[in-house]
């Protein structure tokens, strides 16, 4: 396979593509997002709980792509027991990774498993897959009531 | 230069011949040669295209319609002569009803607007297929701000052949026009739109064909289909983006008004009241895409050369392998398997997304679409977000197919 494809497709990535974390629905949720991108078809809900300013579960359905799927199954895993400041610093964080802003070494360090979703950089069609999950989530914390769409 | 001579012999189309007019099927892409199964978003251009438009615009550039001055004279007569191509191309009558326009988009639009304004009524219903192309509902959904017009729609069955079985049914006294699609650019399938504009005439409503897949793989004759109007784009047919066709009956162009004004379209200007010029130029105002037009012209007498009926029996044979080789890929499902097909081929894994699928492949050097390909209620029908398509054009090969169908089988390898 070719390097560029290889990491973008990391194993780590592939696993979570098979068996995605969290990969349910939430009843009663304090947040809830649908997200859509139009380009691809790919559709995703988020579902959150929220305790004293922090997150106790997280969890999402609906279909996409590898890149997608993986990047919400690790969002998911990730986010539990951060605060929502937290979580939004880290998509912060995230987004400079995968749009290829220079980052430190560091903070790099700090974004855990998600720094595999750092390939994507490399395929700028692909960044709205990594990215959906993230923006959903960003618009059920902030209790937007539309749905979220990567066109806007 | 090479030129196509002879490509046309007694044991069929020689198909490296073909491919040497076709300057970017040289391309690498990641390494490997370019494989280029996109043809129904656009086809590639050959060389005797290029070389047109290079040629117009080193040569003849100059406005047309207006000059006395030499250059001017040779541009018009190279437009207007690449209007009696298109004519010739798919039959009809007079040049009077070729109007060139920015596309098949355009062309619908048009028709949608000036048509519908003046002859829709509040209550009145057109009739579509479940299968149109965004650009045949999205129009008409637009005149709906204007006229409480109803949309109703044909179905299509889990093979992709449309319904017909209740078709003349959905015709009231309130039915005003049929609008179809003649080969769907997301499920190939060809439509028996002949047999559907004779019922559509019994009950006197003119019919629009959109021809947008249909020009570059079948024989088109709007004479022999009684289409009122086809709309096609020159880009899908070997020629330029930018430029397509609405032809249109006389007297239907006759009755409508303007779609849009300026320079062109008019006879006679004053501030009180506009003559409008006769037909096509009622429909063409302002400067036209004139490289547009004679390069399309180049591409029709491309296709000429070759001969439509041995494209289609080439692309025919090409859709029959694909079909059957995509069969032998462990997990895939083709999405459209109707009786009569052409162009293109839409499938589906069931573990892995078409948008993976068209990142992993293009690393082979293969073009093929993922998406919904402006389809959106064909996605929904069948109850899937996305296909991957590929689709065929003249100087694609069997060898192709085959190195699609390895590469798949790789992708499956990955995803296991
Ligand atoms: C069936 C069909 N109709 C209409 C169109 C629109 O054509 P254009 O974008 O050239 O106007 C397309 C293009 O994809 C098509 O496939």
């Amino acid at each position: 396979m070719d390097s560029e494809l290889r990491e973008l497709y990391q194993q780590v990535i592939l696993d979570h593509n098979k068996s995605p974390r969290n990969f349910r629905k939430i009843e009663h949720p304090d947040h809830f997002a649908e997200g859509y991108n139009p380009l691809c078809g790919d559709r995703i809900d988020i579902y959150v709980k929220v305790e004293n300013n922090i997150i106790t579960d997280l969890s999402f359905q609906g279909s996409g792509c590898a890149i997608s799927k993986a990047s919400a199954s690790l969002m998911s895993s990730m986010l539990k027991g951060k605060s929502e400041e937290e979580a939004k610093e880290i998509f912060n964080r995230f987004h400079d990774l995968v749009t290829g802003h220079d980052i430190s070494a560091e903070e790099i360090e700090k974004l855990g498993k998600l720094a595999v979703l750092e390939g994507v950089k490399e395929f700028p069609a692909r960044v709205k897959c990594a990215s959906l999950a993230w923006h959903t989530l960003n618009s059920a914390l902030n209790e937007d009531k539309n749905v979220v769409s990567t066109e806007e | 230069m090479h030129t196509t001579t002879n490509i046309n012999n007694s044991k069929g189309l020689d198909i490296d011949c073909i491919r040497e007019d076709f300057p970017i099927l040289n391309t690498t892409v990641h390494g490997k040669p370019l494989i280029y199964f996109d043809n129904a978003a656009t086809t590639q251009k050959p060389r005797s295209v290029i070389e047109t438009i290079d040629n117009y615009y080193t040569n003849m550039n100059s406005n047309i319609h207006r000059g006395v001055h030499y250059l001017s004279q040779i541009s018009t007569d190279a437009y207007e002569k690449a209007r009696t191509k298109i004519k010739e191309f798919i039959n009809a009558p007079s040049t009077k009803e070729i109007i060139f326009t920015r596309g098949t988009t355009e062309s619908i639009n048009l028709v949608a607007h000036s048509y519908g304004m003046k002859f829709f009524n509040d209550g009145d219903e057109i009739i579509i297929s479940a299968m149109e192309h965004h650009s045949n509902i999205v129009p008409w959904q637009l005149l709906k701000t204007y006229k409480n017009i109803n949309i109703k729609v044909i179905p299509i069955d889990d093979d992709g052949n449309l319904v017909i079985d209740n078709f003349e049914s959905m015709f009231t006294e309130r039915t005003k026009f049929l609008s179809l699609v003649y080969v769907s650019n997301s499920l190939g399938t060809v439509n028996p739109v002949k047999e559907l504009i004779s019922i559509a005439h019994k009950h006197n409503v003119p019919v629009l064909i959109d021809a947008a897949q249909a020009v570059n793989h079948i024989p088109v004759d709007v004479q022999d289909l009684d289409c009122d109007f086809l709309a096609l784009s020159g880009h899908k047919m070997y020629g330029p983006t930018g430029i397509g066709v609405l032809y249109g009956k006389e007297k239907y162009l006759k009755a409508m008004p303007p779609y849009q004004g300026g320079g062109d379209m008019i006879s006679k200007v004053t501030f009180e009241k506009t003559t409008f010029n006769e037909l096509p130029y009622k429909f063409e105002a302002g400067t036209p895409n004139i490289e547009g037009v004679i390069g399309l012209g180049a591409a029709i007498d491309y296709i000429n050369n070759i001969g439509i009926n041995a494209i289609h029996e080439y692309e025919s044979g090409l859709m029959e392998y694909a079909t059957k080789a995509l069969q032998t890929v462990p997990g895939l499902q083709i999405i459209g398997n109707a009786k009569e097909k052409a162009g293109a081929i839409s499938f589906l894994f069931e573990n892995i997304h078409p948008h993976d699928v068209g990142t992993f492949i293009d690393f082979e050097g293969i073009a093929l679409r993922t998406g919904h390909h402006c389809t959106q209620p064909v996605m929904d029908r069948y109850g899937i977000p996305a296909t991957s398509r590929v689709s065929f054009a003249v100087y694609n090969t069997k060898a192709e197919i085959d190195i699609l169908v390895k590469s798949l089988i790789k992708i499956i390898e990955v995803f296991k």
